[in-house]
């Protein structure tokens, strides 16, 4: 029987930039939808189905004695093909457990520094969806940004850093994941705040998320200022904590922009996606550090498995930033966009609260990449 | 349509209903049909990928009560 991984162990060598070499097992095409990437990861793809007569299709491609972590879309595959591949002589085989399916789920917690009067502010890194959620804490209390639907890594980071939390945010409705706000509000007793313009079809009570507004966390004056920066959602706001940190939302990414079109209002929103990115962005220091709620490409991720970035360097090489011409960005913006994330409207149902999937349907609706970028 | 066989793979997890519909295959002739009935989700992609590779014709799908069914043409 072949060995396992856990996707836990498999996030510490992508994000620890260890080499590792991955078979994937799925079918073509959701193989070039959506794969494992990041760190010094190598991806080799080979349906499982061709391999049933024998394991010719990957004998050559990798020695009988190296690391391979084999890889499908629910666990069951890949230990299969791990199992095949031990008859056949290979001895350092690992099948990923829980698969794809598992892989989307892991939240990779990041320190990304520390708060002036103490405290914390930490990146949850979702290397499988390439969602990016915000911890921070500062004298026992806690706000968390953008929360993912698994709350239970929320959660048991708030107890092992024996913080209470006291509020989420979302800072805007999202449409490729389903947020985690509202029930790990629920749960912690916190409030949850949400910008009202992305709210105005919500069944549920929240806290209207406003420009002018300020967030206490902790007793220190860590404050999160929101700022209305419309664009992907009417309603996205950007948050500035700690006069450090600049929360864009899906707005602006590291080397990418926001699209406009997932509300279906591309030509409506594309004014205010200028706006925000070519006037309302420039007028703040250009010493804050960026920090997106998503990533796109497997090199945002820095050294130490974190994705951020300088401001006032954005302003000089993120491409979508760098669009003079009004016109051609809204061309940029507005044609040619990528697919649009599995099952996002969806998404965007059960974020309002409209509907309320079952457990496994909800995992199912988050499968895939998030595709919220335009590249420039 | 006209059914030579069927193969009950419902309750199966990947990778046993394409190892079954493989299994089965192996006994028909060409131009032979072969139903195969499934839950797993996955089963759709992987069995009209797998039928192309292997030069089969999947014929038709159905998706009723969240049981998949596969007409495949034996090529």
């Amino acid at each position: 029987m072949a060995k396992t991984i856990t996707t836990n162990e498999l996030a510490k060598k992508v994000v620890n930039h260890e080499e590792t070499l991955i078979l994937d097992v799925r079918n073509t095409d959701e193989f070039d939808n959506w794969k494992i990437e990041g760190g010094k990861v190598e991806v080799i793809n080979e349906p499982y189905f061709n391999l049933l007569e024998g394991i010719e299709p990957v004998e050559g491609k990798f020695n009988k004695d190296q690391e391979v972590i084999v890889v499908c879309a629910k666990g069951g595959s890949s230990e299969f093909v791990a199992d095949l591949l031990e008859e056949s002589g290979y001895s350092n085989l690992y099948s990923l457990e829980g698969g794809m399916k598992a892989w989307s789920e892991h939240l990779e917690p990041v320190k990304i520094g520390d708060l002036k009067d103490g405290g914390s502010l930490y990146q949850f890194v979702r290397l499988g969806k390439g969602c990016l959620s915000y911890f921070i804490e500062s004298n026992g209390e806690a706000a968390v940004v953008d929360v993912n639907r698994m709350i239970e890594n929320y959660e048991g980071f708030a107890a092992e850093n024996g913080v209470k939390i006291k509020h989420t945010l979302d800072t805007h409705l999202h449409a490729d994941h389903i947020s985690g706000g509202r029930q790990l509000a629920e749960k912690a007793g916190a409030t949850y705040h949400l910008p009202p313009k992305d709210a105005e079809e919500v069944t549920f009570d929240y806290s209207p998320l406003e420009e002018g507004n300020y967030i206490t966390v902790g007793n220190t004056t860590i404050t999160v200022q929101p700022i209305y920066s419309p664009g992907h959602t009417i309603g996205s706001t950007s948050l500035i904590i700690d006069n450090q940190f600049l929360l864009t939302g899906d707005i602006l990414f590291v080397k990418s922009i926001g699209r406009p079109d997932l509300a279906g209002k591309a030509e409506d929103w594309v004014g205010d996606l200028r706006n925000t990115l070519y006037s309302r962005y420039k007028e703040l220091s250009e010493n804050l550090i960026v920090l997106p709620a998503h990533y796109s490409f497997a090199e945002e991720l820095g050294n130490d498995g974190s994705v951020s970035a300088r401001l006032g360097d954005l302003y000089n090489k993120n491409e979508g930033l760098q669009v003079e011409d009004e016109n051609a960005f809204r061309k940029m913006v507005t044609e040619n966009l990528p697919p649009q994330p599995n099952a996002y409207q969806e998404i965007r149902e059960t974020n309002m609260g409209k509907v309320n999937p079952e457990n496994e349907k909800q995992r199912e609706m988050e499968t895939g990449p998030n595709r919220c970028a335009v590249q420039g | 349509m006209d059914v030579t066989k069927i193969l009950d793979a419902k309750g199966l997890a990947c990778p046993m209903p394409i190892v079954k519909t493989k299994k089965a295959m192996n006994d028909l002739n060409s131009g032979d049909v072969l139903e195969v009935q499934a839950t797993d989700k996955g089963a759709k992609s992987d069995l009209a990928a797998w039928a192309k590779s292997g030069g089969h014709e999947l014929l038709k799908d159905t998706e009723e009560d969240d049981v998949l069914k596969f007409w495949i043409k034996k090529g």
